[in-house]
């Protein structure tokens, strides 16, 4: 299959159990490369285990994970049967993988700038300079010219989760996860955040994100997933899940949410 | 009331000016408290009384034997065990705690074993086991093991001098107890910290070093400096293997000219202008690793706090 044809995230059959709670149950979640989807779905449904383990930042139990073609933290080995890579093969997968946490997660000890330099001085060896050049620029895209050398205690969550996306983004990664972005956030700084976001999507970035914000997946998702019980139970445009829901667990959930 | 606050605004904000209900500012007499006060400071200064027109507290010979050199070289043998203990025992301590903290069911048990047995047994004994290690082993030896060639070997006692013997038993008891304290830093932070820092493609080591270690010593420094101060203390126990320490010596001192009293206030005058010293120091240490956390404690109270050892401290409080 040439290039561009490979889809930039796979799940087949993944499977995940924590102890005797089956999480995911067979899922499988194919994503084009510059497609934006979000995955929607009651709490517990397994949606935020789905999405930790397209980085790996939980095992599977079986299925297969491939990130741009590639196993993520598993190689095929004998019979078919998967092992795990090392933690240097997978640390250099996630390299191209930004992620961004529900509670921001921000290194206390270092400014918003430092935050933002710390990925590609440490991991990628860029030199102090290029890197404190290449964090302003992003502070300033995410709207933050200025506060670069505010601590993350000084910062509002809003402004944190701004300066989180901003320090995925400094790895130049292909694809981005987000773990409900905004559900940490007082409602007025949720605007500010999704505002981040939107520009993301249409500037072509890959774009997973596990979320609540019905609005936002209606006007920036190019595919709308529905989640529960461990399984995606319907999947389609964002009209055709948000607006004309066929599978009576979705219309339950959306009447919920509404 | 600023300029903009004219009187005509605040009446059309609050039609109606609420009334002043005045509180009493001074506390009710308390006879409890007075006598328990008055009881304090007499017993306080006849204690200071007692002491200071004392015929057997020679003031005069404590003067003169603050800085008799003899003192000055105990002190400096002191402060050199301290610094090197401290050293030695950190690194030991944040070597077991990464340790224990392992996925290798092995390197857990060792770690294990290894606190088990230096936090069980009085720092004291081990003082003696290490100055007598001669008896166990005569002689120290670096080779193959089960009689191949060896690449050196020495006389115990010519290795295990009275300081040797005090570092290696304070440094490795540290040790124990720093791993402790680095373990409890290392768990308070924040699980979400490494994953940010895995998924940035960290490596483990830099994981452990630039986010989880940084982050943890505003919880390990507090404890740590009441270690140091504590080892400042506990150096005076190498007093028991002729150690040239600070106690060695003014004992050695008022063997000669039976002085014990006033030998004894001359040392520890000496201790605690160390253990006071080494509380300012651990104020700016972790004013530095507290960073982006909170407002920095003030130096008066975090001394006091040091000295008289109130429980609420540096980190938690501010």
């Amino acid at each position: 299959m040439p290039d561009h044809l490979v889809p930039m995230v796979e799940a087949r059959s993944v499977r995940k159990a924590f102890g005797p709670v089956d999480v995911l149950r067979g899922v499988n979640l194919s994503v084009g490369r510059g497609e934006v989807v979000c995955i929607i779905g009651p709490s517990g449904s397994g949606k935020t285990t789905l999405l930790r383990c397209l980085n790996r930042l939980e095992s599977i139990d079986s299925g297969r994970v491939l990130v741009d073609g590639q196993l993520v933290g598993y190689r095929e080995g004998s019979k078919g049967r998967l092992v795990e890579s090392t933690y240097d093969e997978l640390r250099r997968q996630r390299q191209a993988i930004g992620m961004v946490f529900q509670r921001f997660h921000l290194f206390p000890h270092r400014t918003a700038i430092e935050n933002v330099m710390e990925g590609p001085k440490v991991v990628l060896g860029t030199p102090d300079k290029e890197a404190r050049a290449r964090g302003s620029e992003l502070l300033a895209k995410v709207g933050l010219s200025g506060r670069e050398n505010a601590y993350p205690s000084q910062l509002s969550g809003g402004q944190q989760q701004r300066v989180a996306i901003a320090r995925a983004l400094a790895m130049d990664p292909k694809l981005m996860l987000f773990d409900e972005p905004t559900s940490a956030l007082d409602p007025e700084l949720v605007g500010e955040v999704l505002g981040v976001m939107r520009d993301l999507a249409l500037s072509g970035m890959t774009m997973v994100v596990v979320t609540h914000e019905m609005d936002f997946a209606r006007e920036v998702a190019d595919r709308v997933v529905f989640m529960d019980g461990g399984v995606i139970v319907e999947e389609g445009s964002p009209s055709d899940i948000l607006n004309d829901p066929q599978h009576p667990r979705t219309r339950s959930f959306l009447s919920r949410v509404a | 009331m600023t300029s903009a606050h004219t009187a005509e605004q605040r009446d059309s904000a609050l039609p109606e000016e609420p009334p002043v209900l005045p509180l009493d500012p001074h506390r009710p007499l308390a006879v409890g408290r007075i006598l328990g006060t008055l009881s304090a400071i007499l017993v306080a200064g006849w204690l200071a009384y007692a002491v200071i027109v004392n015929p057997n507290i020679h003031w005069d010979v404590i003067v003169d034997h603050q800085f008799d050199d003899r003192v000055l070289h105990g002190l400096w043998v002191t402060i050199e065990l301290t610094v090197l203990s401290m050293a030695i025992g950190v690194p030991i301590g944040v070597g077991v705690a990464v340790m224990q903290m392992s996925a290798n069911p092995l390197l857990r048990s060792l770690a294990g074993a290894y606190t088990w047995f230096f936090r069980g047994t009085p720092v004291l004994v081990q003082l003696l086991f290490w100055f007598n290690l001669g008896l166990l082993f005569p002689r120290l030896e670096l080779g193959v093991p089960f009689g191949g060639p060896k690449l050196f070997s020495v006389e115990a006692s010519a290795v295990i001098t009275p300081f040797v013997a005090g570092l290696l038993g304070l440094a490795i008891n540290e040790g124990a107890y720093m791993a402790q304290i680095v373990r409890a830093g290392i768990m308070s932070v924040d699980h979400g910290q490494r994953e940010a820092a895995e998924s940035l493609g960290m490596s483990r080591r830099k994981v452990l070093t630039r986010i989880i270690l940084p982050q943890a010593m505003r919880i390990i420094i507090p404890p740590t400096g009441n270690q140091f101060i504590s080892m400042l203390k506990t150096t005076s126990l190498v007093s028991v293997i002729a150690g040239a320490d600070l106690l060695t010596t003014v004992s050695r001192i008022y063997l000669g000219n039976f002085e014990v009293i006033s030998m004894l206030v001359v040392a520890s005058i000496w201790y605690l202008l160390l253990t006071t010293i080494a509380s300012v120091g651990q104020h700016y240490i972790e004013r530095h690793y507290s960073r982006g956390v909170h407002s920095p404690q003030r130096l008066s109270r975090r001394v006091r706090h040091n000295l008289t050892g109130n429980p609420a401290m540096g980190a938690h409080d501010a």
